[in-house]
């Protein structure tokens, strides 16, 4: 249960970006989160829930965008999508590819804010 | 005066006019907790009501000050002139026990140091220690895998000079660790006989991280009924392009290899 650590620091990265734009609340943060990446989207969601309270992302909206294993086949020259069970063996050749190119991230995509009122 | 009842008067202090139904409507209402009021000010700002929201691409690492401080870890591994091996398995898989060895054998040519993690207690510390290898225990308490800060204070509590090969020994765990990079060059996943060959199909992450797979107490394989085939093609299927190695600690079995192996890693002093 890792989850809970990503997420600790994930709001601080939430917050440390949101203050230096002048955020007064952050009301919605999207994750970019790798099939491979080891970290489960249900957990990271539950260790949101758990963690957000009584900081500027309390209440915000919480999207995790998941990002399919790819990985690259040498001989042919081309990506393709990992197969069931994340095993990469090349449509084109057959052989079995361990060069990932996607499905690793571990993101924090975007926010979206509300600043503090601009003095007139 | 209810305010929901005078859509026309301009607000009143402390409320806004809903832009869709020209009601007034209290700044404050369903807000609680400590940012109540800042919410309650970015509300009060626009004339209107009107709340901009903004939004902001950041495309960060999650794990970004981990990475850092894991990159920080590499950088001076690498100026030290020594590699550092992170050693990954599921408890009980026999990571310290091919440790002892390597430190009584291997250790004994090539100049080697321990950082060994674990929940609680300092058992692995005490098997692990010997008088010309250093060894630092970390206790992580209830964290489940090892990070790059937990690295970087232990290196930095024992002797390294002059050694060549620093083996992490990560808390037991097939899940947690794969996400975190402590800053090694290469990253060993064992994988023993007694956990069954579909482990490598069960655990995709962290074996598609591996750069060496070690299946490990093969002498017992036979009687356990373990299908080596089997698994070799498993983790060639899940991880072809980590390097196999098949051993035993207690038979010794392989770890010349092993030992081979490492010595193509170690810098030449």
């Amino acid at each position: 249960m890792h989850e809970v650590g990503i997420m600790e620091s994930t709001l601080a990265a939430v917050r440390r970006e949101a203050l230096a734009r002048n955020a007064a609340h952050v009301d919605r943060i999207v994750l970019r989160i790798g099939v491979l990446s080891g970290v489960e989207p249900e957990a990271l969601r539950f260790a949101f829930e758990a963690c957000s309270p009584g900081t500027l992302a309390e209440g915000a909206e919480f999207d995790i965008e998941s990002v399919p294993a790819l990985a690259h086949c040498p001989t042919c020259e081309r990506d393709f999508a990992a197969g069931a069970g994340f095993i990469c063996c090349c449509p084109g050749c057959g052989n079995y590819s361990g060069d990932l190119r996607t499905g690793r991230e571990l993101e924090l995509r975007s926010i979206e804010f509300t600043p503090h009122p601009t003095p007139p | 005066m209810n305010p929901e009842s005078t859509p026309l008067a301009p607000a009143p202090e402390g409320y806004r006019i809903n832009p869709l139904s020209g009601a007034a409507v209290s700044a404050a209402r369903g807000l609680a907790g400590p940012l109540s009021a800042e919410i309650t000010a970015a509300l009060s700002a626009s004339p209107r009501g009107e709340v901009s929201v903004r939004s902001a691409d950041l495309n960060l690492p999650l794990l970004e000050k981990n990475d850092i401080l894991a990159e920080r870890n590499r950088g001076y591994f690498l100026g030290r002139g020594l590699v550092a091996l992170n050693l990954v398995s599921s408890p009980g898989a026999g990571k310290t026990t091919l440790l002892e060895h390597t430190l009584d054998d291997f250790g004994r040519q090539t100049k080697c140091a321990v950082l060994v993690g674990d929940l609680e207690t300092d058992n692995d510390g005490r098997r692990l220690h010997r008088p010309h290898a250093p060894v630092a225990q970390i206790t992580t308490g209830t964290v489940c895998h090892l990070d790059a800060g937990m690295i970087a204070r232990a290196a930095e509590s024992i002797n390294l000079d002059g050694v060549k090969v620093l083996f992490i020994e990560n808390v037991g765990n097939l899940v947690c660790p794969a996400s975190f990079d402590l800053g090694e060059q290469v990253r060993v996943v064992l994988l023993s006989t007694t956990e069954g060959e579909d482990k490598p199909l069960k655990y995709p992450p962290i074996f598609k991280s591996a750069h060496v797979v070690l299946l490990t107490k093969i002498d017992v394989a036979d009687a356990l009924g373990f299908d080596r085939a089997l698994a070799v093609e498993n983790i060639r299927r899940i991880a072809p392009q980590a390097r196999l190695i098949q051993l035993s600690a207690r038979s010794g079995e392989g770890l010349p290899e092993w030992y081979d192996f490492l010595r193509s890693l170690a810098p030449r002093s």
